[in-house]
């Protein structure tokens, strides 16, 4: 499988590649470690005409102690977060997760930014970055802005990026609870999580339990009323509207989110 | 578009079209067929080569993204006497593998893992080779394989 043709170009500085972008509106993708894009573009789901290749830019890969938070820049690959020993100790939760990503192949190339960006329901990382209550930044032709983790996911695959708007930095508060877990279900290694949870303190976020990921509300406030793990999993699937696929009923979904969020809750108590 | 990848030790350069495959400009253009397409779709690893020295699955990277980089497959392990690898040679001496399809994807990453981790346990060889499948299922002999290349290099 081939891509459709497109015009590569390669951008020296942030501010060139979104210079690039803007030129060719809503036909041009910014292209980073590419195993999102390049699937869906040899599948010809996403036919852009041309791609911007931010794969090599030094500014958008680094991973930094800011004091209060840790900054994470959109270009990191998922096996430079997963061997990170800063986010091994301050942010556990994100070197953990990158480190399930996929396979080691694709986490030399896929990046954070790439992941938060293409928004797959079934990625880790969404759900990561809701669970720790990240700010997401972005640069586009009228500057730089924030974005609040929270409100970045807004449907299937769509984000509150505005077309040509780069993600370009991740900004993740040093948490005050420390007990984290990640949990996910698959059926063989390299497969997306059927269902997945990430836990930072009091905050449990969903993978795949609806179009976005989504926090388990529920199961946050039966935490804050003092809910022993078990009483509080089960509420894991309220409010969620899970897809029915070849790998799972609805109800299958909910269940496996139920056994899962228990198992996280008491990993992150243990962690705790 | 102009892409010069320097494979296995020696610069290749050629006019491309923007959207070519690595793994069709090594096949194709370099010549070097012994990197196999398999799913096509970054899941089996039988396209695994290394790009600067880590294992990437080259049907999901643009040759342009390979520019002016440097990447080994196969052909370049062994050195110029002809003398194996250490993971073909054990990947030989443990029988690690049966039709052979996914054998150069498996060494690849094999010899990625050892230079990320010289000293890998069993559980972390099978980690490792997650995202190589082999279809004849001889999974067994390729992990004693990858544990004896370990062993070999002084690792265990």
């Amino acid at each position: 499988m081939i891509p459709a043709p497109f015009t590569y170009k390669r951008a020296s500085s942030v501010d060139e590649a979104v210079d690039l972008v803007a030129r060719d509106g809503e036909d041009a993708k910014f292209l980073a470690g590419g195993h999102s894009l390049l699937p869906l573009m040899k599948l010809r789901l996403a036919v852009p005409q041309t791609l911007v290749d931010i794969g090599r830019l030094g500014e958008l890969s680094y991973i930094r102690d800011e004091g209060d938070h840790i900054a994470v820049g959109a270009a990191t690959t998922h096996g430079e977060l997963a061997s990170s020993g800063l986010l091994g100790r301050d942010l556990p939760l994100l070197a953990h997760a990158a480190g399930q990503v996929g396979d080691p192949q694709v986490r030399h190339c896929g990046t954070i930014g790439g992941s938060l960006a293409h928004a797959d329901p079934a990625a880790d990382l969404p759900a990561v970055v809701l669970a720790l209550d990240a700010t997401l930044v972005a640069r586009g032709p009228a500057g730089s802005r924030e974005i609040a983790a929270a409100d970045f996911f807004r449907g299937l695959f769509e984000t509150a990026l505005e077309p040509g708007e780069l993600l370009t930095e991740i900004r993740i508060g040093k948490p005050a609870a420390p007990g984290w877990a990640f949990q996910k279900f698959t059926k063989r290694a390299i497969d997306w999580a059927i269902v997945g949870v990430a836990v930072q303190g009091g905050r449990v976020a969903l993978v795949n339990m609806d179009q976005t990921p989504v926090r388990a509300v529920a199961v946050e406030s039966a935490l804050a009323d003092g809910a022993a793990p078990a009483e509080a999993a089960a509420h894991a699937a309220a409010g969620t509207s899970p897809s029915e696929d070849l790998n799972a009923t609805r109800a299958y979904r909910e269940h496996l989110a139920r056994v899962l969020v228990r198992r996280a809750l008491e990993a992150a108590q243990a962690a705790g | 578009m102009n892409v010069t990848v320097t494979v296995n030790g020696s610069q290749v350069e050629a006019e491309v079209p923007d959207r070519t495959l690595l793994v069709h400009f090594l096949r194709d253009v370099a010549g070097l067929t012994a990197t196999n397409i398999g799913c096509d779709t970054s899941s089996c690893g039988a396209c695994t080569v290394l790009l600067d020295g880590r294992s990437v699955k080259s049907c999901t990277m643009l040759a342009a993204q390979a520019d002016g980089r440097s990447v080994v497959t196969l052909e370049g392990l062994a050195d110029g006497d002809g003398e194996l690898h250490a993971v073909q040679r054990a990947f030989r001496a443990e029988h690690g593998l049966q039709c052979g399809f996914c054998t150069p994807g498996m060494v690849m990453a094999a010899v990625s893992l050892l230079s990320e981790n010289p000293d890998p346990s069993e559980a972390e060889v099978r980690t490792a080779l997650e995202g190589n499948l082999c279809r004849c299922t001889g999974y067994h002999n390729i992990v004693r394989a990858v544990l004896a290349a370990a062993g070999e290099r002084g690792g265990r």
